[in-house]
């Protein structure tokens, strides 16, 4: 995974509740062998007509935010079905930060497995982030836990393990072998009958 | 703490894997045998491959192919992505080097059929795979569960995984089962009574003289549903039966005294060990048989349907086109299924058929019978079951997952009510808008034969 410290860019506000992983990724999708290309069917049902046309009232659709990499969204972001295709299609598009109220905790896992950095900030400073123009960048500064805006400050807290892991860029397996010497002292102690 | 806690079979199984990490924590734990299939492991493999990572024990490792396995031309996958899962599966396991029980080869089944019978499921292991049935190798006397794609590319990468310790739950089963009555209408009947997810965060241990006196094959049917019951991991003690079961097949341990006298220190000290206990007293229990949409919509064979308590209910009701009041009599059967991980092997297979020999499946009706392994069709094929099906009108097919869930061309049309020995009733899991009723196979086999459900402990079929 790619190492994350600063992230400086546009948002794009989709300031609903619940918004589950069907939405995210319907599950006609699903049926595929690669962990990319579900980027342009995010959102899908939002994203295209019934007769397939692009729907352009829908924000992901309008140009001034194509740029956009960090979504500022409501409560409860990911719940339903436990796809990982959620995370991936959000990657696969383009996002780099989610900034919700809450999430599922489901959603949560799948996304530091996948080094996608989902924040929580409260209503209120969501409401000020939702509220600037396109094009206009914020800072998600990680190492300090700050999202800043022109003079606003806003503090998040981050399990300081996942914390390490997105700033070194580490994945779960990158982890994990750094356990490399236990795990194969543990292998020789394995009971072997054959 | 008191040095002396009762522990289960459980906690000494876990403590005995654990590389790193403390009780409350998500800990390091190995894993001996990694099972794949074609629907979850792709994108493992993609992710190895990108980070150019090997799979660190091959031999850990065992793959197979089943959930889009057509059963008619088993060469000729219609569907374009299916056929990509299968061919993908093909490829990455000889990249990287891992065994494939291939489309048409002798091993080749439902990954939770082949496991035990190949003799890689043993006890005192730790299994994994992604597929949610995996409990059924709990059945052994092992920790078996199921998990996600990431977790399939770290188990492959690392030969290990992250979990957080489960709190035990003791399922105490006893009596003798009645003339009629199953292991599946045990774990069905369990379901019903305690709800789709009493075993929530717990790992489930089925004791008592009733699990004594079963054999694998029906230990390995309770142990299969115990994720209906929202338990991620169900698991049965090693004993004789289990060892004789192991013993002398393809993969088993060589040095089998040597292995079975390792095998037999895992076992629970004693009730005290358990984080809860629940009683299940089956003298009396009826067959069952689901009216809805999750397991747990279940009744006894004789009982009516509940009235609607819950919008749930009447989302069910709606969906199966069923009314409170009525019974599993009143129930159109139009299709019947015989397979499964639940229920797809030989004794299953000869249960249907003792029941269903010398009848013909009722007009309007279409039984399937899918063997869950091509081992367990060969069987049934020397014990001449085949020629039983085919007399009473049945479809005998090749190995697979079949019309248990519907990623393959058999599947149950919208509006049918299909009486089926698999584990799940959701909405379409048979197919768009397809009914299932969930049973043993004795009551699918007498569904099959009336056009509906019969009860057997009463009627000869
Ligand atoms: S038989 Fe059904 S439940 Fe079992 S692995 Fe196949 S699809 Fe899953």
């Amino acid at each position: 995974m790619k190492p994350i410290t600063t992230i400086t860019n546009a948002t794009i506000p989709i300031m609903k509740d619940n918004i589950d992983t069907d939405q995210l990724i319907p599950k006609q999708f699903l049926k595929n062998i690669l962990k990319t290309g579900y980027g342009r069917n995010l959102f899908f049902d939002w994203r295209y007509k019934k007769n397939g046309t692009v729907n352009e009232d829908f924000i992901l659709n309008q140009p001034e935010y194509s740029n956009a990499k960090i979504l500022i969204t409501g409560d409860n972001f990911g719940c339903g079905s436990s796809r990982e295709h959620a995370v991936w299609a959000l990657k696969d598009y383009g996002f780099k930060v989610i900034i919700a109220g809450s999430y599922s905790d489901i959603f949560y896992m799948n996304s530091t497995k996948n080094g996608l950095l989902a924040i929580v900030l409260s209503q209120e400073q969501r409401n000020i982030l939702a509220a600037i123009k396109p094009n206009e960048k914020i800072i998600v500064d990680l190492p300090k836990q700050k999202v800043c805006y022109k003079d606003y400050n806003f503090d998040f807290d981050i399990d300081p393990l996942w914390k390490h892991k997105f700033i070194n860029g580490l994945d779960d397996i990158a982890i994990t072998m750094g356990y490399d010497k236990q795990i194969s002292e543990y292998e020789i102690r394995i009971p072997r009958f054959n | 703490m008191l040095q002396s806690k009762a522990r289960t079979m459980f906690d000494k199984i876990w403590d005995q894997h654990v590389i790193t990490g403390k009780v409350g924590d998500p800990q390091l734990i190995y894993v001996d045998l990694q099972l794949l299939h074609e629907v979850t492991s792709p994108q493992a493999f993609e992710g190895l491959r990108e980070n150019k990572r090997k799979v660190r024990c091959p031999d850990r490792n065992f793959a197979t192919m089943d959930h889009n396995v057509p059963t008619v031309d088993i060469f000729n996958i219609k569907d374009e992505i299916s056929r990509k899962q299968i061919d993908t599966l093909a490829k990455n396991t000889k990249e990287f080097g891992v065994r494939l029980a291939g489309m048409g080869t002798e091993d080749q089944g439902i990954v939770h059929v082949i496991g035990p019978q190949l003799g890689l499921t043993q006890p005192a292991m730790i299994i994994v795979c992604g597929d949610s049935h995996t409990a059924t190798h709990g059945a052994f006397g092992s920790i078996a569960f199921g998990i996600g794609t990431s977790e399939v590319e770290h188990v492959l990468a690392t030969q290990t995984i992250w979990q957080t310790k489960p709190k035990t739950m003791g399922i105490h089963i006893h009596g003798k089962l009645p003339h009629g009555v199953y292991a599946k209408d045990i774990i069905m009947g369990l379901i019903a009574r305690e709800g789709v997810a009493f075993g929530t965060g717990y790992a489930v241990e089925y004791y008592g003289n009733t699990i004594r006196n079963m054999n694998m094959e029906e230990r390995m049917t309770i142990c299969n549903m115990s994720i209906e019951g929202g338990a991620k991991m169900g698991s049965i003690q090693p004993d004789q039966t289990t060892f004789d079961y192991v013993n002398g097949r393809k993969y088993a341990p060589r040095q089998i005294g040597k292995a079975i006298e390792y095998w037999r220190q895992f076992t629970t000290d004693d009730e005290s060990a358990f984080d809860r206990i629940i009683d299940f007293d089956v003298n009396d229990l009826a067959p069952f048989v689901s009216w809805g949409t999750n397991p747990g919509m279940s009744v006894p064979v004789d009982q009516p349907f509940p009235s609607i308590k819950t919008e749930e209910d009447e989302k069910a009701y709606n969906y199966i086109g069923l009314e409170p009041g009525q019974t599993a009599k009143q129930i159109p059967i139009g299709f019947a299924f015989f397979g499964s991980c639940t229920n797809g092997r030989l004794s299953d297979l000869k249960i249907a058929a003792r029941a269903i020999k010398g009848h013909h499946v009722a007009k309007g009706v279409t039984a399937l019978v899918v063997p869950g392994s091509r081992e367990v069709k060969e069987q049934a094929e020397s014990l001449g079951l085949d020629k039983i099906f085919k007399a009473a009108g049945c479809d005998w097919r090749e190995p697979g997952c079949s019309a248990c869930l519907g990623m393959n061309p058999d599947q149950v049309p919208a509006g049918v009510h299909c009486a089926s020995t698999s584990n799940r009733n959701f909405e379409g899991r048979q197919g768009a808008g397809a009914r299932t009723h969930l049973a043993s196979p004795a009551m699918v086999a007498a569904a099959a034969i009336h056009g509906h459900f019969i009860d057997i402990r009463k009627e000869a079929i």
